[in-house]
């Protein structure tokens, strides 16, 4: 068995490095540019003449000009002050399912840099097979007719479902009659947002303060024939399981309204419950999370969107079709809501999912469910017994991927409250754990998604960790708040000036003006 | 057979696995799910592929398939129309599948402060090139960017119409209308049909006080340069509307920036910047305007600014927050936030940083010279119309062969069997243009490349 | 820097033992036979040593003796005094304090007590300085208290520091304590002292923008007005939060009274029970109303004009409840409350409700009725 091991004597790199500016020297050169053909340049001449003079730049952009190796070192630099998920025991960024990245599927990805999307359809079955694949893939994990690729992330997914849920209502007429859509307040705030930048008005359910599930009768006070539809996460942030989930289907349906199912927190699902079983009208799944795809940075991500057949026709174009014989992309789509990217989505992303699918086939994505929700429960019980931990709502009941604890009891005790523990659990080699999406419904929280990536002695180092900071807490409560000390950089001096206009610099130039009256 | 251990989970080592029940009392991972009811279970097995358990054999899967595909390195390319084929220096790539930068999330400033400090460098860099002191984290693309740009304006001004030129990308187009469609009513203005231009004539007659923003594109999508960009800004200010420009930044080198030709508001894409086409999958868009506090609060994205942490000396990041007065206009929605594109902004600055100004200087006026080349080389071919437009060109320009009596899908169907992909088809999104494809040149073309493309359309055409 | 601090002593003793508050000089002797001690000093102390790293920084303005010249002492701190000693204080003392207080040009007043000590400070400083309360009373309903004293002292360090720039309007509320011990609740609303607004500094990189609680309010009071129907008689409760609405229709607002208006015009200002059922008897009328206090009340604390009758004749779905979302969140899962007084109304709340948060957002949210 793996040796426990908290990491002590951990630093991360710390480059002190210089703002690129700062790099630059007058007649360096970072990568010389191919030159037109002598023959080019005597035909065309001063082209630049050819411009009129209010569109000729006049003086050079202010870029920095520094040689290939110094560029080069100082992103090494800025990499080694950052830590991926591939890097670290990062079961700290719950909700977001930081999984392995595999590094085969990096090269596959490689294969498809030079394809042009307007290609002719016959030079790309290769790829375009692959979205077709996918989708089939999706279609059987959550019983769903039809799937888009199309959107570059969870939210952009959650958004082209409202879009769809706009047209069919649109199409039926009643659309001005039906500007309400529901969700929950542990649902992803996209399911929020999104409605709301589709035109909806939005109705946020709370949760029972018992079973942190929000009431049937709620549920009953917001639904009426003003409801477009319902935007709800199942198992919700907190990683509880919504029992009544098809109750509240049916109550959506009754009146006349659609049912989207975020799936963000799908991982510990796949194989064990599907959105049709539910009886929703739709689901997505960000495959950036739950199919293994990397998240560089936040995206280039993919959101899939799936949803049931009467709804296909409102899908964003193109679709991927087959037709036995060849895989082609299909534009002619007249009640389609048009388009939410460029072409036809992230392909890469699209391509190294299906990979992550194929090397696990079915039984291995229900392993990765089971995994995920033994690893949960096990996580569970070690952070649970660090005292100044709690978990709130559904006392007793089991929570599947994820749980949302919280710092409430430790925070009155010592001061030292989650933010500082989120920082200082970077002094350990752990990447800075994920509170809470805003509203902090729960005070004081954090919340962990040990998906199937992390070993045992992953969680156990995890607990650990966690409980020597507690302890510090209370012996030593400047030393977590004065945290982190051995990250890439200390910490903000003054926050607020990043709310003052006056203080705040987006650019260098703008912090040059303000900061150093250049 | 023996149950099969996954590379990928490390816990489905049975022993473990075992272990790990017993500290949790329980049989079987089943008496968790319990927690859904049993009617809401899935109880057939997924009807999926066999899997490739070897990464031997799913490699040479993956590989099997796509190897039927062609593409841009293998055969000549002249497609762009929103995605080009650009020079990505080898610096780019090893800095974006750095594992640090590939597999980072949402983690704080602290233990990710490279990933904040290269996302303040890329906005820093791309601010200089545009000449505006505030540049947005990166969004999913153009067309997006756009959309954002547009609500921006809207919630700003309280009003809620735009005015887009009709040579608007029709994909791009077809994003924004979706993005506005709940709010913002779109009025498409006529172009000038012998030079591509906005006519100011009709975006007189359509703007008025309930204009909230002009948008247009520079370098179009049809490849020309709008130059009358001062005029449009100022009738947009006159009925004080924000005058938004959609660019290309691989033009900056050499073209006047927007905001020196009174655009308010830039956006544009970035995939141009070191980011290969990927299929498609290589767009990210950007937003960037003057550092205001009304525009500053509108700004869908994420905005990263610099500080000072307590060592001195240190630079720290955070997010750039909302903590004040909304000029927003409430009846307006607010937009979302999410995953979005930001190791293509990342690789973006990677790019900026190595080409310095004299390579985006080259590298515009380099384009430039291939595309005069290769409207000269063009226009020789019997048939061929080239320019259609008399304007000028950045990199892309339409070639009409109406005078040939083939489609264009049949000459790029032919131009295949010589290892060329011809222009894109714009016989669809722009019939009123005549029988047209849009060709893209960039500084990948040589001489020869130019050539040969104008020698594989003599004998298609012959 | 000068920080002006005082501390009832006395405040909380009554909680304890079972009385409601030590308002009035019997019932704190009452309190001290029963065994109470002062516990506000100790609370005091936690909140002042938060300010420790400032202490050279900082001039301590204080009363004398348990007031608070003795935590101060305890901690190291020096403070110059104003005031005599003495061994009975009372809430005149509180008062005299806070007014040498603002004549001295403090930058922030620390006090610790109850409702009634926040009342007396609120009495002679107004608006016109900014404090932050330390809760060690037995009622704290008034929103000008942290949550707890440690908080309190986090809250002025910051602000001290220039960290904390943002104040905002947090309510003063006394319930009648003798009232209050006969088992009646007449809750009043005092008015709006000045805080430092202490949010979340370290910013949660996937929450994207905070919300901010004046533009929710506009934002609130631009669907109320845009919702509002011709010849409906509109009853706007008193609070912060129903302000925006009053401006946007350009109207005076009585911010601690109910003011009502029909067709966008005012028909009544600051009216009192009997006033509102004479003007809404037999005409169609609605109640706009928000959640009044820390303690998450809707009707029966701070706008009794609002009965069980005046409630009973406008009909319950009729009522249009408005909060932002920070002040639901900040009621930790607790219902919302209704005590009007009569039980009848009350009950017709036991149930979910709309809470209108922003322009176009609205929660669902339980309702008691006491």
């Amino acid at each position: 068995m793996a040796k426990l091991k908290i990491r002590e004597n951990y630093h991360q790199a710390r480059w002190d490095e210089p703002i690129i500016y700062e790099l630059s020297t007058p007649g360096e050169r970072g990568i010389l540019v191919p030159q037109p053909e002598k023959e080019i340049k005597d035909e065309s001449g001063d082209i630049l003449s050819s411009l009129p003079e209010n569109m000729r730049r006049k003086d050079k952009p202010n870029l920095p000009e520094i040689s290939q190796k110094h560029v080069l070192a100082h992103y090494l630099h800025l990499s080694q002050e950052t830590l991926g998920s591939n890097l670290n025991n990062d079961i700290s960024q719950g909700t977001c399912t930081m999984k392995y990245n595999p590094r085969i599927n990096e090269k596959l990805a490689t294969l498809i840099q030079h394809v042009h999307p307007s290609q002719d359809e016959n030079t790309m079955q290769g790829i375009l097979s692959i979205y077709y694949r996918f989708e089939n893939f999706l279609k059987e994990i959550s019983g769903m007719d039809r799937f888009t690729l199309q959107p570059g992330g969870g939210s952009h997914a959650v958004y082209t479902a409202a879009s769809i849920i706009r047209a069919y209502h649109e199409s039926k007429g009643e659309l001005e009659q039906r500007n309400e859509v529901i969700t929950t307040i542990f649902s992803h705030p996209c399911d929020a947002a999104t409605p709301a930048t589709a035109g909806f008005k939005v109705i946020t359910l709370f949760p029972n303060e018992e079973t942190g599930i929000p009431d049937i009768e709620a549920l009953e006070e917001a639904v009426s024939e003003r409801t477009a539809a319902v935007f709800i996460t199942n198992p919700e942030d907190t990683g509880i399981y919504n029992k009544d989930i098809d109750e509240f289907v049916r109550i959506v349906h009754e009146a006349g309204a659609l049912c989207f199912y975020d799936q963000a927190n799908a991982n510990g699902m796949l194989g064990i419950a599907r959105a049709r079983e539910a009886g929703f009208d739709m689901c997505h799944f960000n495959v950036h999370k739950t199919f293994g795809t990397p998240h560089g940075c936040s995206g280039p991500g993919t959101g899939a969107l799936g949803v049931r057949d009467y709804l296909a026709r409102f899908l964003p174009i193109p679709t991927v079709e087959f037709n036995g014989e060849k895989y082609y992309l299909d534009y002619d789509r007249p009640e389609s809501i048009g388009k939410v990217r460029g072409f036809f989505g992230v392909a890469p992303v699209v391509l190294k999912a299906y990979s992550w699918v194929m090397m696990l086939g079915a039984e291995g994505l229900k392993e990765v469910a089971e995994i995920s929700v033994l690893n949960n429960n096990y996580l569970q019980k070690k952070i649970e017994d660090i005292p100044g931990v709690d978990v709130w709502y559904a006392r007793g009941r089991h929570r599947l991927e994820q749980v949302r604890y919280n710092w409430i009891e430790l925070e009155k005790e010592t001061g030292v409250g989650t933010d500082d523990i989120m920082r200082r659990i970077g002094d350990y080699g752990i990447q800075h754990y994920w509170t809470s999406h805003h509203p902090w419904v729960v005070p004081e929280p954090f919340t962990l998604e040990p998906c199937e990536t992390y070993s045992k002695a992953d969680l156990d180092e995890y607990a650990a960790v966690l409980e020597r900071i507690a302890e510090e807490a209370r012996k030593d409560p400047e030393l977590v708040k004065a945290s982190p000390h051995k990250c890439a950089s200390n910490v903000i001096v003054k926050p607020e000036e990043l709310n003052d206009p006056d203080k705040w610099a987006v650019t260098w130039r703008a912090y040059l003006k303000k900061h150093r009256k250049e | 057979m023996d149950k099969i251990i996954y590379p990928y989970i490390p816990n489905s080592a049975p022993e473990v696995k075992k272990q790990m029940l017993e500290e949790l009392g329980l049989k079987d991972v089943e008496e968790i799910y319990a927690e859904i009811p049993e009617h809401l279970r899935f109880k057939d097995e997924m009807d999926l592929p066999e899997p490739l358990l070897s990464e031997y054999e799913l490699k040479r899967h993956v590989e099997e398939i796509l190897a039927q595909d062609k593409d841009c390195k293998e055969y000549l390319n002249f497609l762009g129309g929103g995605t080009w084929q650009h020079y990505v220096p080898e610096v780019c790539d090893t800095i974006n599948s750095r594992d640090e930068f590939l597999t980072a999330y949402v983690g704080a400033a602290y233990a990710d402060h490279g990933k904040y400090q290269a996302m303040f460098e890329f906005t820093s860099m791309l601010g200089e090139l545009l000449d505006f002191d505030v540049v947005s984290t990166p969004t999913y693309d153009w067309g997006m960017a756009a959309g954002y740009a547009i609500r921006m304006a809207a919630r700003m001004t309280g009003k809620n119409e735009v005015l887009i030129p009709k040579t608007i990308s029709p994909d791009r187009y077809l994003c924004i209308k979706n993005l506005c469609k709940p709010t913002i009513r779109i009025k498409l203005i006529q172009y000038d049909r012998k030079t591509g231009l906005l006519d100011l004539e009709d975006l007189k007659a359509k703007i008025s006080d309930k204009t909230a923003a002009v948008y247009f594109e520079n370098p179009s999508y049809l490849g020309f340069i709008e130059t009358q960009g001062e005029e449009i800004s100022r009738i947009t200010h006159e009925k004080d509307a924000i005058s938004i420009v959609g660019v290309d930044p691989s033009s900056l080198g050499v073209l006047e920036p927007p905001s020196h030709y009174g655009a308010d508001i830039a956006c544009g894409e970035l995939q141009p910047l070191g980011i290969h086409i990927n299929a498609g999958g290589g767009l990210a868009g950007f937003i960037a305007s003057r550092d205001e506090e009304k525009y500053v609060a509108e700004y869908p994205t994420q905005l990263w600014g610099i500080t000072e942490t307590t060592r001195e000396g240190e630079y720290g990041f955070g997010d750039v927050s909302f903590e004040r007065t909304s000029y927003a206009s409430r009846e307006n929605a607010k937009d979302f936030l999410g995953t979005q594109t930001a190791l293509w902004g990342i690789t973006a600055g990677v790019y900026l940083a190595l080409m310095g100004p004299k390579g985006m200087q080259e590298l515009g006026e380099g384009i430039m010279q291939r595309v005069d080349y290769a409207q000269k080389v063009l226009s020789k071919i019997p048939g061929v119309k080239v320019p259609l437009l008399s304007s000028i060109n950045f990199k892309e320009f339409i070639v009409n062969f109406d005078a040939t009596g083939k489609k264009i899908s049949e000459i790029n169907r032919d131009l295949l069997d010589y290892g060329i992909f011809g222009g894109k088809d714009l016989s669809k999104e722009f019939p009123e243009l005549g029988n047209n494809a849009l060709y893209c040149i960039t500084e990948i073309h040589t001489k020869s490349d130019i050539d040969r493309l104008a020698d594989a359309l003599k004998k298609v055409l012959a | 820097m000068k920080l002006g601090f005082i501390v009832n002593p006395i405040a909380g003793m009554g909680g304890k033992v079972g009385l409601k508050g030590t308002d009035g000089k019997e019932v704190l002797e009452k309190a001290r036979q029963l065994g109470a001690y002062p516990e506000a000093p100790e609370k005091a102390k936690k909140a002042l040593k938060i300010l420790i790293s400032l202490i050279d920084q900082i001039e301590i303005i204080t009363c004398p003796g348990s007031m608070g010249e003795d935590e101060a002492t305890q901690l190291g701190f020096k403070s110059i005094i104003i005031g005599d000693r003495k061994t009975n204080v009372g809430p005149e003392d509180t008062e005299e304090a806070a007014s040498k207080m603002l004549e001295m040009g403090v930058d922030l007043l620390l006090f610790a007590g109850g409702d009634g000590t926040a009342r007396n400070i609120y009495n002679v400083i107004g608006d016109k300085l900014p404090a932050i309360g330390i809760p060690a009373g037995v009622k704290i309903h008034s929103a000008v208290y942290a949550n707890h004293p440690r908080s309190a002292g986090e809250v002025a360090l910051k602000y001290l520091k220039g960290e904390l720039k943002t104040i905002r309007e947090a309510e003063v509320m006394d319930i009648d304590e003798e009232a209050y011990r006969e088992g009646q609740v007449t809750a009043k609303l005092y008015g709006y002292m000045k805080v430092p607004y202490e949010r979340q500094l370290v910013q949660s990189l996937k929450a994207g923008r905070p919300e901010q609680e004046e533009s929710a309010r506009k934002s609130i009071a631009d669907r109320i007005v845009s919702e509002m129907e011709p010849d409906i008689f509109y009853i706007i409760g008193s609070g912060t939060s129903t302000r925006p609405i009053m401006e946007k229709l350009g109207l005076p607002n009585t911010l601690l009274g109910i003011d009502i208006v029909k067709n966008k015009k005012l028909v009544a200002s600051d009216v009192g029970e009997k006033d509102i059922l004479k003007i809404i008897n037999g005409k169609k009328a609605k109640i706009i109303v928000t959640v009044i206090g820390g303690q998450g009340y809707i009707f029966g604390r701070g706008n009794q004009q609002l009965s069980g009758n005046v409630i009973k004749m406008v009909g319950k779905d009729n009522i249009r409840i408005i909060a932002t979302k920070n002040k639901i969140i900040s009621l930790g899962g607790q219902p919302i409350l209704v005590d009007t007084g009569d039980d009848e109304v009350n009950k017709m709340f036991n149930r979910y409700m709309r809470i209108l948060t922003s322009y176009n957002e609205e929660i669902i949210y339980k309702v008691k009725g006491l």
